[in-house]
């Protein structure tokens, strides 16, 4: 019984596959969305997610549904927007949160242009929204590159990450180029959502980057054990999201980032750090 | 002749933001080991002035020449308004970020980097609190520990802009005695007060600004009743100049 329901869905090989490109984009995910958390981007994220849009249509209008294609175009065109909206906000009065608004909102109308110009609607939910039990191989491998290429990078460029983002003055005078870290995590943040393509969508990918590291605020106040535990809770939405919609016949993709978004709920009321049961537990000592 | 070459010299400084002037053709030498109380009112430009000392923005007309033999990397800090105060981050690891011309982005710290950062915090008196989380310190511990940070910088040139606000008598006289400690160490200090009488009783020179060098020189000469009269006078005029 316990086997059954459990280990039995993934004799299956698309099962198998699902299953590994959820892992995949836990890992890489993960940490990317605490340092987004943290360095105060959140929104953003959602601000690339959509950013990708017309790249990945225009992709597709070139090469049709081939993967490398559509992360080609969807990478460079969040990155175009990426940098643009930095060099906006660098030399305009404009922030930055406002200057992204702008691109990002020409770039997901342009997107859903060109994939309107095209062929049927289906193609434009596929985009949207992905299929994770479509994925194959190359896709596989694509992700796994980008997870590893993400680890590494993170790892390797840490403690300045850390140090730009705590006190950006400090850095700039101690180290100089913070621009140089600043674009390189975003590169990450593009990548990873890149990566997330095919299995969930543009849209939903955002939620595993976001959801699992949200939820890691209200575990423990130290950056290292964040990421890891954003990780987890990524592994755990993954595996379960899948398992729930192979027996309840669910949708894939929002069934995982549901289940992130339960988890992250009930940090919310019940964490350890800061959540609502602090302030309710606060607010009663001081009656 | 060594002393000499440590030498700051400004000639003829112009800041200008936009078309609001910030301060125009300030000119002067900082001599080696000197302690400095930099003074005037609000939108006087002395958190430019200092700035442009630590070379965080560029001087519109005129220069500033800092002449030293190697390095001269000065340890600037600034009002505290710039920090990111609910960062996820412990003191220890702040304060070891003073040690970044040393160990880099890379390289790890040693036993000696470790107790080095000991004796900051001790310094500070904050040697119980190394791994407590940075939001939960004080107003007055959070600027003992930017002040470790700047011990582990280890500069020749120290720029402190408000260093004393909304912050307790006890703390201050710690930090004060840091900064004479610095001062008999050889060291060139700089310091943006708001306390005339700080400023006449531990501070040997004062440079007065309001948009214009006011004085510059012995604090006794230069923080006199009619000097600070005309800085907030001048303060006045020019500010109703911009009205009109």
């Amino acid at each position: 019984m316990f086997k059954e329901f459990f280990l039995s869905p993934f004799h299956y090989e698309f099962m198998r596959n699902a299953l590994l490109s959820c892992f995949c984009l836990s890992l890489g995910c993960g940490p990317v969305g605490v340092f987004l958390i943290l360095r105060r981007m959140s929104l953003m994220g959602d601000a690339l997610s959509h950013a990708i849009l017309p790249g990945a249509a225009i992709g597709y209008m070139i090469a049709g549904l081939s993967l490398p294609a559509l992360s080609l175009g969807g990478f460079i065109a969040g990155l175009l927007v990426a940098l643009l909206a930095g060099l906006v906000s660098r030399t305009t009065l404009l922030k930055e949160d406002a200057s992204f608004a702008g691109f990002f909102l020409i770039a997901l109308a342009l997107g859903v242009f060109i994939i309107s110009m095209g062929k049927s609607s289906i193609d434009l939910m596929n985009i949207l929204f992905g299929s994770a039990l479509a994925v194959n191989h190359q896709t596989l491998l694509l992700m796994g590159t980008i997870t590893t290429f993400t680890l590494s990078t993170l790892a390797i460029i840490y403690r300045a990450l850390v140090a730009e983002c705590f006190d950006p003055q400090f850095f700039g005078r101690v180290h100089g180029h913070g621009t140089f870290y600043h674009i390189l995590f975003l590169m990450l943040v593009v990548l990873n959502l890149v990566s997330g393509f095919q299995s969930m969508g543009t849209l939903l990918s955002l939620g595993m980057m976001m959801l699992p590291a949200t939820a890691a605020q209200f575990w423990t106040r130290k950056i290292w054990p964040m990421g890891a535990i954003a990780v987890l809770i990524g592994l755990v939405s993954g595996y379960s999201g899948l398992l729930v919609s192979y027996h309840m016949n669910y949708p894939t993709g929002p069934s995982i980032v549901l289940i992130a978004g339960l988890i992250y709920i009930f940090s919310l009321l019940f964490g350890a750090k800061g959540s609502i049961r602090h302030y309710i537990t606060n607010r009663v000592k001081q009656s | 002749m060594e002393s000499h070459s440590k030498k700051i010299l400004v000639d003829h400084l112009t800041v200008t933001y936009g078309k609001t002037v910030a301060l125009e053709d300030i000119s002067g030498a900082i001599e080696p080991n000197s302690l400095i109380a930099i003074f005037g009112p609000n939108g006087g430009g002395k958190s430019t002035f200092v700035k442009v000392l630590a070379s965080l923005i560029k001087p519109t007309k005129g220069s500033i020449t800092h002449h030293c033999q190697s390095t001269c990397q000065p340890a600037y800090l600034p009002q505290q308004s710039t920090m990111h105060r609910s960062f996820p981050i412990t003191v220890r690891e702040v304060v070891a970020m003073g040690l970044w011309h040393t160990v880099g982005a890379f390289k790890s710290l040693t036993k000696t980097h470790q107790s080095l950062i000991d004796q900051a915090l001790e310094r500070v008196g904050l040697q119980d609190y190394d791994s407590r989380l940075i939001e939960t310190l004080s107003g007055g511990q959070f600027q003992r520990m930017l002040f470790a940070r700047v011990i582990l910088e280890d500069s020749s040139l120290i720029i402190l802009d408000e260093p004393f606000t909304a912050i307790d008598i006890h703390t201050s006289q710690t930090l004060l005695a840091l900064i004479q400690e610095w001062h008999q160490k050889g060291k060139t200090i700089l310091v943006v007060l708001h306390d005339l009488e700080m400023a006449r009783k531990y501070f040997p020179e004062t440079i007065l600004l309001s948009k214009h060098c006011l004085g510059w020189g012995p604090t006794s000469k230069v923080l006199t009743d009619k000097n600070i009269m005309n800085s907030y006078h001048a303060e006045k005029i020019d500010r109703k100049r911009n009205h009109v």
